[in-house]
This record gives structure tokens, C-alpha cells and sequence, in this order.
């Protein structure tokens, strides 16, 4: 369903993507996986026809370099920072990309319906917190019942009741046979969702591996995921690099490489440093997997 | 699996922006103009002022009311030239950068639209917003002309109104382009207040000045004033009028006896043409330059 060849992509000097050729089957379920800056969106966003590369992207058979558009319809999307129209009512938002995708006016509550939102259709997008965004993007994506969806980390904003929901229903629909390439860096995610995983690591293709690999990573490192209060980021990344941790911001919380008996030490580390931990995480580290068949 | 049925996506109308999309797109600009708090004091501001203008030329002219149309729509093209270009330029700047520095720009052209087609979405639902704003100042000056049967002649107000929208057309065009090329929405204000300036400021006063150290000759001082669309707004304006195109100076009597007849088609394409040219640039940088 999807072929991406030889897929360059340059911002400037830097190389964001390289030679990356990998196949998404209909009715699979691909993840890109890997650490920030990896090229995961980058790909995401070549595969739509967003920005301009060098190789050969095809989905469906249709050329996305040529055929841009067409290919599009072919698709959903959820991208990984919502950027929605905020003023906007639910509803009318979805009405409104409904009429781009050419669906009836009705199909617009269903879609609501389908991602259990129904009861906010009038409430202002502004409003919403971010995983009801998160799900109002699904609806969107979901409007002309395209075969194949691309979600940038579809989880990233929601806590774990909601993770669990929208994994249930992205799972549904994988099911029923929707094409599936996501970005996630959470590995109980990829396993659950995903079939088969493709390890990017600075912008090259590292390996591909069926996603029940990723059960074994929990023996080795992994991601200790932060979220911090906005003001505290800063002063956070300095202490836990003072002290000899691996660390890299995503958006509004820390992504800390931790070992497993030491999974602890970034909280203890902050937490002297007398800085509030909202909440964290722990999932299996993208270079752990990629260390695991290394000689 | 439920698709089992070979997946065919529809290519027709690929090549070309399709009406519907232009359409739907053109409907989104207009609501978000009508909820947007510039555009309304843009609005309400030269409103209030084309009312006040018409007013003050009224009481000016005595309980006569002789001359009271002509100072009125002398007073609405100064007006016109001061207002309509920072409307244009400043909706135009901001249309394409906002959305491209809060991301929204990205979600909507993952959909299945053109980037030609979000373009001219943009600029024919912004362009009849601010028709809508222009027609409501120039409404309520109307009425009050009506009002003061102030030997108003309609063809020759109507006539004033026409070449403000197409003047507020080319300035959203040659906004549009500015925000194509601009990375952040700030950047690309200040570029439309920059663009605002010399069309405003330079217009007579650099035309005038360079004909005094540069010894222009009419025919180029024409030329220089046809290529400024304010220039040529404000030619066609006072040749719609009826009024002596000497209130122009040498260049406006050398436009008339050169041309003729065929000066209101040679303003009226001058000024088509800041529509077409700069819309025309941004679609091929719109469609060239990664988001």
C-alpha cells in the first residue's frame, strides 16, 4: 500500500532523512520508531506530499511527487502537534474538512460519534483538552473512510485511560483492515498497534523487526518520559545533564535514557533540585532495540 | 479486511483548482474575517470616517449643497488612498503567515486540497470581505449624499466604489505575496507596513521629487505614475469623476491628450494587473517553497 524508495529529504545542511526505502502492505500496521530527530515526521510528512524529496514515495500505486492530491483522499492524518482551527465549533470544524474530503454534511457526527465526542459538538476547539484534540483529529482523519491512516504520535498528548481507548480504536480499525504507518515513542504502544517496526537513528533506516521484539527491551535500557511544569524545563535539562544523564526535550516533557535498576535516580535528581514532577513514564529506549542484534 | 475492493483514488481535476474546494476554502477566509477584530475596526475606522468626511463636505458646501459631491468624493479617494492599501496589504500579510507560524497551514494541505486552490480560497474570501467592509462605508456616505440631494452623480460615485475594490483586490494580491515569502506573521506585517509606506508616502512625494532632481519628462513621469497602483487609483478615481484631469498636474493633462478615450482602459489594466502579477508570483512560490 505504501512504498517509500530511496527517500532523501535535506533541510539545508542537515540531512533529515537518508536513503530510506521500507513497504507498508494493505491492512498493516507500521511504526517508525526512534529517538527525537530521528526523521519520523519528516517521512510522515514526504509520505503526504508535504514537502519536496528526492527518491519515490508511492501509495496505492499513485506517485506522491505527481499526484499529491489524489493521494491525499487516500488518506488520514493525525499529526503530532494539533494545530486546529480554535475558534471554530467542533462540529463546524469537521463539517468543514468534510466538504474538502467530499462527504455528506452527516457523516460529520458519525465521525464524532466514532471517536465518542458527540457530546462536545458545540464546544469551541479551543476548549478541549488535548486528548479530546487528539480524538477530534482522529474524526477528521477518519471523515471519507480512507484505507490508509497516518498518525504522528497518535498518544502523545493523552494520559494512560485515554491511551487505552484510542490504542482499543486505532486497533478496531486496523482490524478492519485500515493501513496504518504511526510514529510513537512509547514501545507498549508500538506493540500494541503495530505488526512491524522500523528503527530510524539519525535520519537512516537502522533495521526492521516484527513489533513483539520489543517485548524483550524491557532487559536492556530504556526511556524514563518527564513532564514538567513549562518554567522548570530549562532549569531540569541542566540539573539532569549535571548529573550525567542522557536527556532530550519533546515537546513539554523530558525524554531521560535510564538503565533499569537506575530507573529512579532522574526523579530523586529533580526532586532534590526541588523541582515538581506532574507525572512519568517508563518505555522501552528505541536504541536499546537497535543495540540488541548489534555483534 | 474491508477494502477489499482495488483501491483507485479520483485524478480528475488534478492539474486544475477545483471550484468546490476554492469555494469552501473562500467561505472558511470569510468567517474568520468577520470574527477577526482588525478587520472589524478596519472596518468601523473607515466607516466612520467616509461618514464624517460626507458630513463635514456637506455642511462645508452651505444649505446649497452645491459642490458638496465632488469635495465629498475628493475627501472618500484621499481617504481611499490612506486606508484601503493598509487594509489590503495588512489581511493579505497575515493571511498565509499566521496560519503557516501556528502550524494550521500543514494540517490543511495534508487534506485533499491544492496549494493553488487554498491560495485563491484565500484571497477571493478575504477579497469579498473587504468589498463588504468598503461597501459598507461607502453605504453610509451614499445616504447621507442621498440624504443632502447634494447633485450627487450616481455613475460617478458608483463608479469611485468599483475602483476602490479592485484597489483593495491589488493590495490583498500583493499582501498575499508578501506572506508567501515571509517566514513569521510578524515579519510579514512589517513588510505589508513597509510596502504601505511607500506606496503611500513615495507615491507623490517621490514622484514629485524625482522629477525635480532627475528632470523627468512627462511621458516618464506618467509611466512612474501608472506603475504605482495608488497613482493610477487616483487617476482613474478623479477621470470617473468627471473632473478635469489638470487637478493632476502636467501628467494627468499629457494622459488625457496622449491617450484619450482609451486612459480609463489603460488605469483600469494597470490596476488588474497588481491583481494578476502578484497573485500569479505567489501561487508559483506558494507551490515551490516547502511549508
Amino acid at each position: 500500500m505504501i512504498r517509500v524508495e530511496g527517500l532523501c529529504k535535506r533541510f539545508g545542511r542537515c540531512r533529515a532523512v537518508r536513503d530510506v526505502t521500507f513497504r507498508v502492505a494493505p491492512g498493516e500496521a507500521v511504526a517508525l520508531w526512534g529517538p527525537n530527530g530521528a526523521g519520523k515526521t519528516t517521512i510522515m510528512r514526504c509520505v503526504l506530499g508535504l514537502l519536496p524529496f528526492r527518491g519515490r514515495i508511492r501509495v496505492a500505486g499513485l506517485d506522491v511527487a505527481r499526484r499529491g492530491k489524489a493521494v491525499r483522499r487516500l488518506i488520514g492524518y493525525v499529526p503530532q502537534e494539533l494545530a486546529l482551527y480554535d475558534d471554530f465549533r467542533v462540529l463546524e470544524m469537521v463539517r468543514f474538512f468534510g466538504r474538502l474530503k467530499r462527504v455528506p454534511g452527516s457523516s460529520a457526527r458519525s465521525a464524532l460519534e466514532r471517536v465518542g465526542l458527540e457530546s462536545v459538538h458545540r464546544r469551541r476547539v479551543g476548549q478541549l483538552s488535548g486528548g479530546m484534540k487528539q480524538r477530534l483529529a482522529l474524526a477528521t482523519a477518519l471523515l471519507a473512510d480512507p484505507p490508509v491512516l497516518l498518525l504522528d504520535e497518535p498518544t502523545s498528548s493523552l494520559d494512560a485511560k485515554g491511551r487505552g481507548t484510542l490504542n482499543a480504536l486505532l486497533g478496531d480499525l486496523n482490524a478492519q483492515g485500515k493501513t496504518m504507518l504511526f510514529t510513537s515513542h512509547r514501545a507498549d504502544d508500538v506493540r500494541r498497534l503495530g505488526q512491524r517496526v522500523v528503527l530510524m537513528e539519525q535520519g537512516r533506516l537502522e533495521r526492521e523487526c516484527p513489533a513483539g521484539l520489543l517485548e524483550r527491551d524491557s532487559q536492556g535500557g530504556s526511556t524514563l518520559t518527564i513532564h514538567l511544569e513549562q518554567e522548570t524545563l530549562d532549569r531540569a535539562v541542566g540539573l539532569l545533564r549535571r548529573d550525567g544523564f542522557a536527556v532530550t526535550r519533546n515537546g513539554q516533557s523530558l525524554d531521560v535514557h535510564v538503565q533499569p535498576d537506575d530507573r529512579a535516580a532522574p526523579i530523586h535528581a529533580l526532586a532534590r533540585g526541588k523541582i515538581i514532577v506532574r507525572k512519568f513514564e517508563v518505555s522501552a529506549a528505541p536504541d536499546a532495540l537497535a543495540r540488541e542484534d548489534a555483534p | 479486511m474491508t477494502h477489499a475492493a482495488p483501491i483507485t483514488a479520483d485524478v480528475r481535476g488534478e492539474r486544475f483548482p477545483d471550484p468546490r474546494n476554492i469555494a469552501t476554502l473562500a467561505r472558511k477566509e470569510l468567517r474568520d474575517a468577520l470574527r477577526n477584530r482588525w478587520f472589524i475596526l478596519y472596518t468601523v475606522a473607515f466607516a466612520v470616517l467616509a461618514l464624517g468626511l460626507a458630513y463635514l463636505s456637506r455642511a462645508s458646501a452651505g444649505l446649497t449643497g452645491l459642490a458638496g459631491f465632488g469635495r465629498t468624493a475628493a475627501s472618500l479617494i484621499n481617504l481611499v488612498l490612506l486606508i484601503v492599501p493598509l487594509m489590503g496589504l495588512s489581511i493579505g500579510a497575515a493571511s498565509l503567515a499566521s496560519e503557516r507560524e501556528r502550524g494550521m497551514l500543514g494540517y490543511l494541505l495534508a487534506q485533499p486540497v491544492g496549494r493553488m486552490e487554498v491560495l485563491l480560497g484565500k484571497f477571493i474570501g478575504l477579497a469579498l470581505a473587504l468589498t463588504g467592509s468598503l461597501a459598507i462605508g461607502f453605504g453610509i456616505s451614499g445616504l447621507v449624499l442621498a440624504r443632502g440631494r447634494q447633485g450627487a452623480d450616481t455613475g460617478a460615485f458608483v463608479n469611485l466604489v468599483l475602483f476602490s475594490f479592485v484597489l483593495a483586490a491589488a493590495m490583498l494580491a500583493v499582501g498575499i505575496l508578501i506572506s508567501t515569502l515571509a517566514r513569521r506573521s510578524g515579519t510579514a506585517t512589517g513588510a505589508a507596513v513597509f510596502t504601505w509606506l511607500i506606496l503611500v508616502f513615495f507615491g507623490d512625494l517621490g514622484l514629485m521629487g524625482a522629477a525635480v532632481i532627475f528632470r523627468l519628462q512627462i511621458p516618464t513621469l506618467l509611466l512612474l505614475g501608472l506603475v504605482n497602483p495608488l497613482q493610477a487609483f487616483k487617476m482613474a478615481a478623479v477621470h470617473g469623476l468627471g473632473s478635469s484631469m489638470d487637478v493632476l498636474g502636467p501628467a494627468g493633462l499629457y494622459a488625457t491628450r496622449r491617450f484619450g478615450e482609451a486612459l480609463p482602459a489603460l488605469l483600469w489594466g494597470s490596476l488588474v494587473a497588481w491583481i494578476v502579477v502578484p497573485l500569479g508570483a505567489a501561487s508559483v512560490l506558494f507551490a515551490r517553497r516547502p511549508l
